[in-house]
């Protein structure tokens, strides 16, 4: 049996991504050393033909490969994000492997591999297709993060990385075993049908854990966040930028599909496991991030907070909870992305400048960047007329709905503590005197672009985030 | 249509200007920065005009007509929309602010030409345009208080636009601190409006007010507090008592900011909310009372504190404050249309005299103080004329534009359907105060003898580009009352004709609650007017006779009531007073038990305590960070276990 041609409609993005991905490993042999940059550009306008192909996914909406993959609503909102993200850090990569002298065709490529993995990812429908997904990205993301080959550090996370993602992936697969043991299946659908006829016997629950397990380390959720720090400090910038953005945003969404589809039925028992994990990231992201001095490890840990925060919404485990999700994902997605991208691009040539310390005056030096910062920083610091304080706002109220007080109030106090970190290094940037010379940082088009970019998408969520509150809301109606 | 259906094109054209000019203007000539600013001033006026044309061409059932743009927040039931509304109100209080508008950017033109900051200038002048523009076109209660604020943040940006000085600065906060105050009220009724009516849309909050009971004088009730909420608010924006006091000293700012903000449109703000929430406002006889006695006792206050004033622009601030409260008194009476009518004809010949008197302190070289003014009359005739149409215009001259409105005013506190003695009186006699202190300026300013220093005051008539506004406005100031002269021969009055959709069901209302009150017959207007201009003319006889015939009378009066000057002079003593029972307590409470009791005793305790648990549980998590692969297997380990336990332990 063949399967019918729109299903190839339905995957357009992740066959557009990977054709332009093999298309820059074919071509970069043959593009002198010097010109490599042409590379990033196919690679960039590879991510803007998925993003339009997004619309012929859209017209074809529904259930690929007997249930393998969906295109609904939801999947499209996470494919948005996890392209955009790939094709703005593309751009905001090329002067940092310039000034690296690694500026080479499969980095390129990589991203675009790894977002079809993300794609797939967001649209799986089923356990071995999101363990391909998971596998497509991973994989990936490890040799991005081990990408400046002569650093010692980098070398050290991405093998970090690499054994650490593999033991985590092994608890995933082990995960699956379980479930299909118990429900003779790896569909969603079948696993929900099968735990509200049966109720969910401790075979499942079980795989449910390990699958948690599995999927915990990829989104940064406590105790599975022991690696990030090293991992995000020790890979170029630009690829931290992502991972931070990307493959969070995409494991939240099969997280999401997997907990609050297939087993929404048995909520009551994996609620206590999130509710736990959630304060266990908000405490740990935003605890060890205030003793930091370096400003990319520092922003590694707030992306775990940020992790905590979004579980607060997970837990909510409804349907303006889902879109609460959501909304956050994007919203830091911008803001985050924004964060990092400034901090490759202050850090200079082997990333030399990454203290606190290192920012003062920034502020009175190089104003528009600085203001730039500083409005990423308040965003994630959630101030009002900002991305993330309507995503804050959001999650915490779409868990009071649920009459989650508790968790509401430990999550207000966390990003109350996480102001002190934030406003650090704003204070540093604009209340403290240089101490060093400011070597010129000439800011080229494309790192501008992703600059106003981001920065436009952190007010727009704040100032008027009805637009993407619906397209949330449409999204996470589309879930179930 | 093309306007109707776009009215946000009106909002847009003066932020443009502002956006253009504030990230630009540093960098360019000023004529570029007049070419940007002036000239989307100029365009939104245009498209004012043609808005009005087109206005015309609906049918009565299309108005009001809205347009919904996209919802702006929505959270529950509660729901904001960027939602832009067209009625008789909007295009009458649109007209004003678009042409005098765009008059006073002509004029600064002239004026500015030596300032620092030029492009700045502009640039904060039309951004209070456009926030101008939003709260008068605003559909709902939301967007208005969007443009409320952003009128006050303008205010207080251009107030201490000099803000090396100490005192602009101090004024711009004392202004913007002042109707904070006053905001503190409003935003409450904006929560009650919502929670009593479930909607902030004018459209779905009138239509439910209408079917609600009118409340009593006694029984306060749910709409009567919702009015006096948002009363707080208008009286701390039009500076009517207690909180006017940051008015005068608001005129720190340039003569152009004092014309257009503290004159003809910002301040009247508070006048146009009542008049929009008439339907409101009717409800309520209790809250239409308070808006009635805070503008009688205003329009009087405020008036006898002009006549002692000796700084020309703080007579002209007084003189508004005044001005304002008649028009808090039409308002309170329910006369809501002479109230609107008032703000126009006021907002012509006040943006007349503030530039004028901006001319005479260009032509003076800075002096702002009549007593060192004297004889210009000959040496600035354009100044002098049109000054002189703008002070017959407010004192009430017939014909003149000022006297219609107040006209109006002053005979619906008698004869009106909520007449009342007691306001009548009082308005009367500012009236008579209003002439009085307004013909003192003119003599003390254009008459007598010099008492300036004539070898070192070079006076100069203004260029062009300044005078040219003079003459438009005083034109305006003649001819722009006249939509209601038919009326003296027993005609229709056309401009309460054109607003009365917009009142009608407010006007219905009180002929229904005071069944006894029949229409007063025309001859009684006709006593009323004469009534009014002899009075006006009592108060000028008064200024001619002592500031022309006996110049040294004034003093020996002074003299002689010696504490009565003193206390005018001191404006009752009121900043001092508020001194003394607010601000000092306020400072002495702040510094005492906030700071160092609350502040650094409880919260920097509490701060300092927790800071220092979180950074030694930080450092806590940075040893668990130790760097080592191994380890951090293990953890994953632990927590795989622990969530596995855990899970299997809930299904037990």
């Amino acid at each position: 049996m063949f399967p019918p041609l729109q299903d190839l409609y339905r995957i357009a993005p992740e066959l557009v991504l990977c054709a332009f991905g093999m298309l820059v490993m074919l071509i970069d042999p043959f593009v002198p050393a010097t010109r490599k940059r042409s590379m990033g550009w196919l690679a960039f306008a590879g991510t803007l033909v998925a993003l339009a192909s997004l619309r012929w996914a859209a017209l074809n909406q529904g259930s690929a490969y007997s249930g393998l993959f969906r295109v609904d609503m939801f999947s499209l909102f996470v494919h948005a994000i996890v392209i955009g993200v790939s094709a703005l850090a593309i751009l905001g990569s090329f002067d940092y492997l310039d000034r690296e002298n690694i500026q080479r065709g499969e980095y390129y490529a990589l991203i675009l591999f790894a977002t079809a993995g993300m794609g797939i990812l967001a649209g799986s429908t089923e356990l071995i297709t999101a363990f391909v997904g998971l596998e497509m990205s991973s994989i990936s993301t490890y040799i991005l993060v081990g990408f400046r080959r002569t650093v010692l550090k980098s070398n050290e996370s991405s093998l970090k990385y690499f054994l650490l993602g593999s033991f985590a992936t092994a608890f995933f697969l082990y995960g699956i075993a379980l479930t299909y043991g118990a429900t003779r299946s790896t569909r969603f659908d079948v696993v929900n049908q099968a735990i509200a006829a049966h109720g969910a016997g401790p075979l499942l629950i079980l795989g449910l854990g390990l699958i948690f397990v599995g999927l915990g380390f990829k989104v940064v959720a406590a105790p599975f966040q022991i690696y990030t720090p090293d991992v995000y400090e020790g890979a170029p910038t630009p690829v931290t930028a992502i991972l931070a953005c990307g493959p969070k945003a995409a494991a939240f969404a099969v997280m999401l599909r997997i907990f609050y589809s297939a087993f929404g039925s048995a909520s009551h028992v994996w609620f206590w496991a999130i509710w736990v994990s959630a304060i266990l990231t908000m405490c740990i992201g935003n605890f060890a991030a205030l003793v930091q001095t370096n400003v990319k490890r520092l922003l590694a840990y707030s992306s775990i907070a940020h992790a905590g925060y979004i579980l607060v919404a997970f837990a909510a485990a409804s349907e303006i909870g889902v879109a609460a999700v959501l909304f956050y994902l994007a919203a830091y997605a911008a803001m985050t992305l924004g964060a990092f991208l400034i901090v490759a691009h202050v850090g200079g040539t082997n990333e030399q400048r990454l203290n606190i310390e290192d920012y003062a005056g920034l502020g009175t030096k190089h104003p528009w960047i600085a203001a730039c910062f500083a409005l990423f920083l308040f965003s994630l610091l959630g101030l009002p007329a900002t991305g993330g304080f309507l995503g804050k706002l959001y999650a915490f109220q779409s868990a009071l709905d649920q009459r989650i007080v508790w968790l509401v109030v430990i999550a207000a106090v966390n990003s109350v503590i996480g102001a002190y970190y934030y406003l650090k290094v704003v204070v540093a940037m604009y209340f403290h005197e240089s101490n060093k010379e400011w070597a010129p940082m000439p800011m080229r088009a494309p790192m501008f672009v992703v600059l106003l970019l981001t920065a436009i998408a952190t007010i727009y969520f704040g100032v008027l985030p009805n637009r993407l509150m619906e397209l949330a809301i449409a999204s996470a109606r589309s879930l179930r | 249509m093309f306007i109707l259906n776009h009215l946000w094109i009106i909002l847009a054209l003066p932020l443009a200007g502002s956006m253009l000019t504030l990230l630009a203007g540093r960098h360019w000539a000023q004529k570029y920065v007049n070419l940007s600013s002036v000239g989307f001033v100029v365009l939104a006026f245009l498209s004012y005009c043609e808005l009005a044309r087109e206005f015309f061409n609906l049918s009565a059932a299309q108005i009001p007509w809205i347009g919904n743009y996209f919802t702006w927040m929505t959270a529950g039931n509660f729901r904001v929309d960027f939602a832009l509304q067209v009625d008789q109100l909007t295009i009458v209080m649109l007209g004003v602010v678009t042409f005098v508008g765009m008059l006073i950017h002509i004029y600064s033109v002239g004026y500015m030409a030596h300032e620092e900051g030029y492009y700045r200038f502009f640039a904060e002048m039309n951004l209070f345009m456009f926030f101008m523009l939003t709260l008068v076109m605003a559909a709902n209660l939301v967007l208005m208080f969007v443009g409320w604020e952003g009128v006050g943040l303008c205010s207080y940006l251009l107030i201490s636009f000099f803000f090396q000085k100490k005192s602009a600065a101090d004024a711009g906060k004392k202004a913007f601190i002042t109707t904070r105050i006053g905001d503190f009220g409003f935003t409450i009724g904006i929560l009650m409006a919502f929670w009593t009516f479930g909607s902030i849309d004018y459209k779905t909050m009138f239509a439910a007010a209408a079917n609600m009971p009118v409340e009593g004088m006694h029984q306060w009730g749910v709409l009567t507090s919702i009015c006096l909420l948002l009363l707080a608010g208008a009286v701390g924006k039009s500076a009517q008592l207690p909180l006017y006091v940051w008015l005068p000293d608001a005129m720190e700012g340039p003569t152009p900011v004092s014309a257009l903000i503290h004159a003809a449109t910002m301040v009247t703000a508070g006048v146009y909310m009542v008049a929009r929430m008439n339907v409101l406002f009717s409800h309520a006889p209790a809250a239409m009372l308070a808006v009635a006695v805070i503008g009688g006792a205003t329009a009087l206050y405020a008036a006898t504190i002009g006549l002692a004033q000796n700084d020309i622009k703080k007579v002209l601030a007084y003189s508004t404050i005044s001005q304002l409260g008649y028009m808090f008194l039409a308002c309170g009476v329910g006369a809501y249309a002479a109230g609107i009518f008032h703000l126009m004809t006021h907002a012509f010949f006040k943006a007349l005299l503030f530039l004028a008197a901006g001319s005479v302190i260009h032509a003076m070289g800075g002096q702002q103080d009549m007593q060192h003014m004297g004889g210009l009359r000959k040496k600035i005739p354009w100044t002098f004329g049109t000054m002189l149409v703008a002070t017959l215009a407010i004192s009430g001259a017939p014909l003149f534009a000022g006297f219609f409105s107040k006209d109006e005013i002053l005979f619906d506190a008698y004869a009106g359907p909520n007449a009342n003695m007691v306001l009548y009186v009082v308005g009367i006699s500012a009236a008579l105060l209003t002439a009085c202190y307004m013909f003192r300026l003119i003599f003390l300013t254009f008459y007598g003898k010099p008492r300036y220093d004539e070898h070192h005051v070079h006076v100069h008539e203004s260029p062009k580009v300044m005078l040219a506004p003079l003459v438009i406005l005083a034109i305006l100031s003649v001819i722009g009352g006249w939509f209601v002269l038919p009326t003296y021969w027993g005609g229709k009055d056309y401009f309460q004709g054109f607003l009365d959709p917009v009142f009608a069901s407010s006007t219905a209302l009180a002929a229904k609650m005071h069944p006894a009150w029949t229409e007063p017959p025309h001859s009684l207007e006709l006593t009323m007017a004469a009534i009014a201009v002899g009075v006006a003319f009592v108060g000028f006889l008064i200024a001619w006779y002592l500031y022309i015939r006996k110049p040294a009378l004034p003093n020996k009066v002074a003299n002689a009531f010696g504490p009565v000057y003193k206390l005018l002079l001191n404006k009752y003593y009121v900043d001092e007073l508020y001194g003394a029972i607010i601000i000092g307590p306020l400072i002495w409470i702040s510094r005492n038990v906030l700071w160092k009791v609350i502040d650094v005793g409880l919260i920097d305790g509490t701060v300092n305590g927790l800071a220092f648990l979180s950074r030694e549980s930080g450092v806590g998590l940075r040893r668990m960070q130790s760097g080592n692969t191994r380890s951090y297997a293990a953890w994953v380990v632990i927590g795989a276990v622990a969530v596995t336990v855990f899970f299997v332990w809930m299904v037990r």
